[in-house]
């Protein structure tokens, strides 16, 4: 549809860390991260979900720059990142986490918290800083009487509030939301996603936004994929995944979804269990052990990639269900 | 149906240098057997000291006070720490939130079960084994003979979860406490966990109390529901009455606060409720809602505010009469 760049793609991107399972074993790979491949255009926001332990820290963590991918491409503005200097990965990035609690510094003001990234950055003279700080804080709702506070004067919600300004005092063009509002209560939740609707609004924001609330997911994101042990295992606008989720893990997800509805009994995913342990993955498709639709192919090859549609509309899942062999849908 | 819990005013009052903090303020319930009571409130309304209350486990310097708190008739207010340790665990247990913390990492899986029978049944080592490897089938896990030996440590997060149940289950209680149960848990595991707890509340007959700020849980699991705010209950009663009529200004607004998959609109803002807890050091005069309260009039800042009848059972805690209620809750719903 659109011929726009994506702000930010990936391609094949993968991150194995050797992980040493007991003093005289031998050291094993565990690939996090094993082989992604998203785009996120300008304006989008994509839902990010999946399961503990199914890389979507690492994958956020390598976006950011934070982290090394040992593999692939991490393309910004259609460049590759290692065109770019750490700093100025951070001027387009810029991370909100899920603790503004731990996230926040302690000893630090309110005011010098929010201004550190101008300081770091050298963005502007000193008699600068305190009216761009007032302005970002008054943009995300805080008063100005916090400018003096320090982190441990203000509830959980202010808190958040703080770690959002902080993230857009650069006006970054991506904001990756880990976990935004995991940490928070439900009054203060519904805020907090209201703040980081309008702010997507006013300054023409991209999120990437990663939740394990597939409710908050469904509110806030354009596009949703969905991540299983390292790999994504379907992508598609989020209207098209919940009204017609393709994998059967994405339907799992979905239907353990517990929404505000007396009466209708806690579902069963039907889901075993266990999460495979990411050291020894098992072979074929990493999901069929879990799969309610296993066929024997599922045990023997890895299914690949079935990618319809493209632009704003991309569209993908991967799974044998809906292979060039079976092309019929189960 | 028979009573198991009952609760008259119970109080829970922690003296501090600035005041004495009123944590939870003259609450009053019940659970009969085989029933689900959900306490759902944000944090800091005082859900989980009410069940640290009623399990004798609270803080040293906390003050317990209640006009009554029996259990399956028999008083508990009245009994000494040596009488109370043979009902905790025995009659009455508790599965925390977080599964990790609260198993002992240096014992083994099947030490911990069994712990809790030979000190409350009359039962050798072996016979207490038994009853661990038939209640870890029970909550559904595999080769549960090989886990006894197993620490901690070796297992997921939602199989420790899954132990924590089987041993609340050893002395077979009649009453279960559940605090958070699924928080720390993903949404597969957790919807496996609470059907879990379903099920074996309704074999067992137990009477279960959970508490969570999930309202997608109460609305699943519940038979009745108590909504918490600043240590008192504002509204009480059936699930079903709760969500589809609820009569506090409160209650209303946690509903308008989550996004329903289908219903809301996409990036459509939320409800919200403006504004702050109270602080619960020394006496509330009025509402304790009444600053945050859409609805509030001169009244609700100088009145105290007790829990009234509306049809059905359903009680509330609100100066306005149970039609404007009504109609308050016609309107959230449409807006």
């Amino acid at each position: 549809m659109s011929a726009q760049t994506p702000i930010l793609e990936t391609k094949d991107l993968r991150c194995v860390f050797t992980v040493r399972q007991g003093l005289f074993k031998a050291k094993k790979p565990l690939a996090a991260v094993n082989g992604v491949s998203l785009q996120v255009r300008k304006g989008e926001i994509l839902g990010l979900v999946g399961e503990s332990g199914c890389g979507k820290s690492t994958l956020a963590k390598i976006l950011l720059g934070l982290q090394d991918p040992t593999a692939g491409a991490l393309l910004i503005d259609g460049k590759p990142s290692s065109s770019f200097s750490r700093i100025d990965i951070a001027r387009r990035v810029q991370p909100i986490f899920q603790d503004p609690f731990s996230s926040l510094n302690p000893r630090k003001t309110i005011g010098d918290i929010i201004s550190l990234p101008l300081r770091v950055h050298k963005l502007a003279r000193r008699d600068e800083i305190r009216p761009k700080v007032l302005d970002i804080m008054d943009l995300c709702g805080l008063s100005k009487r916090f400018y003096e506070s320090y982190p441990n004067q203000l509830s959980g919600g202010q808190r958040q509030r703080v770690a959002i300004a902080r993230a857009l005092i650069m006006r970054p063009e991506l904001v990756i939301c880990d976990e935004p509002t995991s940490a928070l209560d439900v009054s203060v939740q519904s805020q907090i996603l209201n703040l980081l609707t309008d702010l997507q609004k006013e300054l023409n924001l991209t999120y990437i936004l990663i939740s394990h609330n597939l409710a908050v997911v469904e509110h806030m994101a354009t596009h949703v994929a969905v991540m299983y042990l390292g790999r994504l295992v379907e992508q598609a606008p989020t209207d098209e995944l919940f009204r017609n989720p393709r994998h059967p893990y994405t339907r799992a997800l979905l239907d353990s979804v517990l929404t505000p509805e007396p009466g209708m009994g806690v579902p069963d995913s039907q889901l075993g269990a266990a999460f495979p342990n990411p050291i020894d993955p098992p072979r074929g498709c990493t999901f069929h052990p879990r799969c309610p639709k296993a066929m024997d192919i599922c045990k023997q090859a890895a299914p690949t990639p079935i990618v319809s549609g493209a632009g704003a509309d991309y569209d993908m899942v991967e799974c044998h269900l809906y292979g060039p062999q079976e092309a019929r849908a189960a | 149906m028979s009573r198991i819990l009952e609760v008259e005013n119970l109080r829970v009052d922690i003296p501090l240098e600035s005041g004495t903090l009123h944590a939870v303020r003259d609450i009053s319930f019940h659970v009969d057997k085989g029933e689900t009571l959900c306490i759902v409130g944000e944090s800091g309304c005082g859900k989980s000291l009410t069940s640290l209350a009623l399990m004798g486990l609270l803080p040293t310097k906390a003050i317990r006070t209640a006009n009554r708190l029996s259990l399956g008739g028999r008083d508990l207010k009245t009994l000494n720490e040596t009488q109370m340790a043979d009902i905790r665990g025995s009659r009455m247990a508790m599965i925390f939130q977080e599964p990790m913390t609260s198993l002992n990492p240096a014992y083994t899986i099947g030490n911990q079960l069994a712990e809790a029978m030979l000190r409350h049944r009359k039962v050798n080592p072996n016979e207490a084994r038994e009853r661990a490897i038939y209640l870890l089938e029970k909550v559904g896990i595999t080769a549960a003979a090989s886990r006894l030996g197993q620490y901690p440590h070796q297992l997921s997060g939602g199989l420790r979860q899954r132990v924590m149940i089987a041993m609340a289950l050893m002395c077979g209680p009649d009453m279960i406490l559940a605090d958070e149960p699924t928080t720390a848990l993903d949404v597969t595991i957790q919807a496996q966990i609470l059907h879990l707890l379903a099920n074996l509340q309704k074999e067992f007959e137990m009477g279960l109390v959970l508490i969570t700020h999930d309202l997608g849980i109460v609305a699943r699991v519940a038979h009745r529901v108590a909504v918490m705010y600043a240590g008192q209950i504002v509204e009480e009663g059936t699930v079903e009455d709760i969500f589809r009529r609820p009569m506090h200004p409160y209650t209303q607004g946690l509903l308008r606060c989550i996004p329903i998959p289908g219903k809301t609109a996409r990036g459509a803002h939320l409800g919200s409720i403006p504004g702050m807890v109270p602080s619960l050091i020394g006496d509330l005069k009025g509402c304790a809602f009444a600053n945050r309260c859409p609805h509030a009039f001169s009244d609700c800042n100088t009145t105290d505010v007790a829990l009234r009848d509306a049809s059905g059972g359903q009680r509330y805690r609100c100066l306005l009469s149970q039609e404007a209620a009504t109609q308050n809750a016609r309107e959230a719903a449409t807006a």
